[in-house]
């Protein structure tokens, strides 16, 4: 437990210095949406990583969260951090309500009824045009303020942003170390002996399917309210994909591994802008090998590298 | 008491289970046997609500538990093990006895990410509990180890340390001695008379007939799905119907 502490103290402590490093520049902004990624990532790897059950549909609660605050603030002028937390409870309980018959499905079919669930929400951000703006956008979104602070700025929007995301962390882990993280890697590893040891698996699968709904709503209100302006391009099927990917990349069951692939995904793109039209063939590649030679993602697969790489250095020369 | 009546599963046209009746006596070692296919984890399936009975009724101290899922049946204090042992192989071994301390916890999910003073108290609470129940089984020295990588003998042991945190009145093992050599299976016996001594009712399917024979107060033979016999171990091993149907006669 001491060595949980410790540990999230050390990431706190580099995610407030990490600016200085880069001293405000283009770069500062994507680390804006590394932390709101961090965010989702962590969401669905409660679910994935954790219960063992998949979502394709979880940019739809993101979604949800970016437009409830979107329109309630932008069009109906109600106060942005009093429309956050209602967004979140409205969204948690409808993936609550959804939850419960989506949930009894398993594996391939549970994949295809998320997936139909983050489709059916795309296509009323799109229709909806009166509220949402449909395709084009809804724009005009107040940025949050404290005070006389207005987060307007991409390094005030930074310290905003990873607030939230470092108090998400920290409850993740606490949560993930406690009775209700082991009962879902219970349900995880054989859901059969988890309900035979006296865990409830169809309410604690609704559950957490609920939760990280609520965190997804709660990095959509905040993203909205730090771009000012919502598209449904942004809530797509093609994000549902990258959550899932940034997941399995960081490391399944593993709330850093969560941060660690999440920051990949969103910066890789910026990284790779010099190679112009040759990024997305080397992005594709990259994440490839990744998969190959880290099954267990980069929390697992970074540290075995140094240990190869320091054992090798160790060896005596055969000369 | 565990009172099973007239008990019968149809599974598409074939019936699996015709018209079983049997109790278990309250803090006796019951063995239910028969030939393969003769329906012994069917039965246990039924009794432990992973399956739904065609017909028939299961109550445990007169209470009507049949259709109850497992989750359920866990806070009334019937547990089970499996065949093939079911551990969470992710997860060390302490923590898998843990899990099995879930019903007598109560941290939800706002206070576990909390981590309200309560809950830290109670997660204390558990692994003490954990470890008591490791002692039993007498695997202590290997808490930290991943279940998945334990060795099958230890893992049995496991399963039987994690079925007894849920503080159960009635265990039903599903062929505990499966794949264990005869040391294992010797020290297995004892254990589950050591179980049979707290109190708690041991209903157990096994292939094992030494094993059977030497720790059942009564046993209870099934076979094409009806009950062929029911006594005690001598009784059986006497009986010719049983000796007819395990030398395949007929």
């Amino acid at each position: 437990m001491k060595r949980e502490l410790l540990k999230f103290l050390a990431f706190s402590a580099l995610v407030l210095l990490a600016p200085l490093l880069f001293k405000g520049g283009y770069l500062m902004n994507v680390l804006v949406f590394v932390g709101i990624n961090t965010m989702l990532a962590i969401g669905l790897n409660l679910l994935l990583g954790y219960a063992g059950q998949i979502s394709l549909g979880h940019a739809g609660f993101f979604g949800l969260g970016a437009y409830l605050s979107g329109i309630l603030t932008a069009s109906y002028g109600l106060d942005p951090w009093l429309v956050m937390p209602l967004a979140a409870i409205a969204v948690g309980c409808l993936a609550f309500l959804i939850g419960f018959p989506i949930l009894k499905l398993r594996g391939h079919y549970l994949a295809m009824a998320t997936l139909g669930l983050g489709i059916i929400i795309y296509i009323v951000f799109n229709e909806t045009v009166e509220l949402t703006g449909g395709p084009s956008g809804l724009s005009g979104i107040p940025n949050l303020s404290i005070g006389a602070t207005t987060f307007d700025t991409d390094i005030r929007n930074y310290y905003l942003i990873w607030t939230f995301t470092l108090v998400i962390v920290l409850l993740a882990v606490n949560l993930t170390n406690s009775r209700v993280g082991r009962a879902l890697k219970a349900i995880h590893d054989s859901e059969v002996a988890a309900r035979v040891m006296g865990v409830n698996a169809r309410l604690l699968k609704v559950q957490v399917f609920a939760l990280s709904a609520v965190i997804s709503s709660l990095a959509g209100s905040l993203y909205a309210h730090t771009m000012t302006f919502v598209s449904p391009a942004s809530f797509g099927f093609n994000f549902s994909i990258e959550l899932l990917t940034m997941v399995v990349i960081g490391g399944l069951g593993s709330i850093y591994g969560s941060f660690l692939g999440a920051a990949l995904l969103t910066l890789l793109p910026e990284l790779l802008r010099g190679a112009q039209d040759y990024d997305i063939v080397i992005y594709g590649a990259l994440l490839m090998a990744m998969v190959m030679f880290m099954p267990g993602g980069l929390v697992r697969g970074v540290p075995e590298l140094v240990r190869k790489v320091t054992r090798m250095k160790g060896r005596p020369d055969h000369a | 008491m565990l009172e099973v009546s007239a008990i019968t599963q149809v599974f598409g046209g074939v019936t699996a289970l015709d018209d079983v009746s049997f109790c278990a006596a309250k803090g006796a070692i019951t063995g239910v046997i028969g030939p393969n296919g003769a329906g012994k984890t069917t039965l246990f399936n039924i009794i432990t609500g992973i399956y739904r009975q065609t017909s028939g009724r299961v109550t445990l101290e007169g209470k009507d538990i049949s259709g109850l899922p497992p989750e359920r049946l866990a806070r009334r204090g019937l547990v089970r093990t499996f065949q093939n042992i079911e551990l969470f192989g992710g997860m060390s071994v302490l923590e898998n006895v843990m899990v099995g301390l879930h019903t007598k916890s109560s941290s939800g999910v706002l206070s576990c990410a909390l981590k309200m003073p309560w809950s830290i108290a109670e997660e204390r609470r558990i692994r003490t509990e954990a470890m008591k129940w490791l002692e039993f089984t007498a695997i202590a020295d290997l808490a930290d180890v991943t279940a998945g990588n334990l060795p099958f003998g230890k893992g049995r042991l496991l399963e039987i340390a994690r079925a007894l945190a849920v503080g159960p009145a009635i265990i039903l093992m599903d062929e505990p001695a499966a794949g264990l050599n005869s040391r294992e299976t010797l020290a297995l016996a004892r254990l589950i008379q050591a179980i049979r001594e707290m109190g708690i009712t041991v209903v157990l399917v096994e292939h094992d007939m030494e094993l059977v024979m030497d720790i059942c107060d009564r046993i209870v033979v099934l076979n094409l799905g009806k009950k062929l016999a029911e006594g005690t171990p001598r009784e059986i091993q006497e009986n010719p119907e049983v000796i007819a149907a395990y030398l395949g006669e007929g």
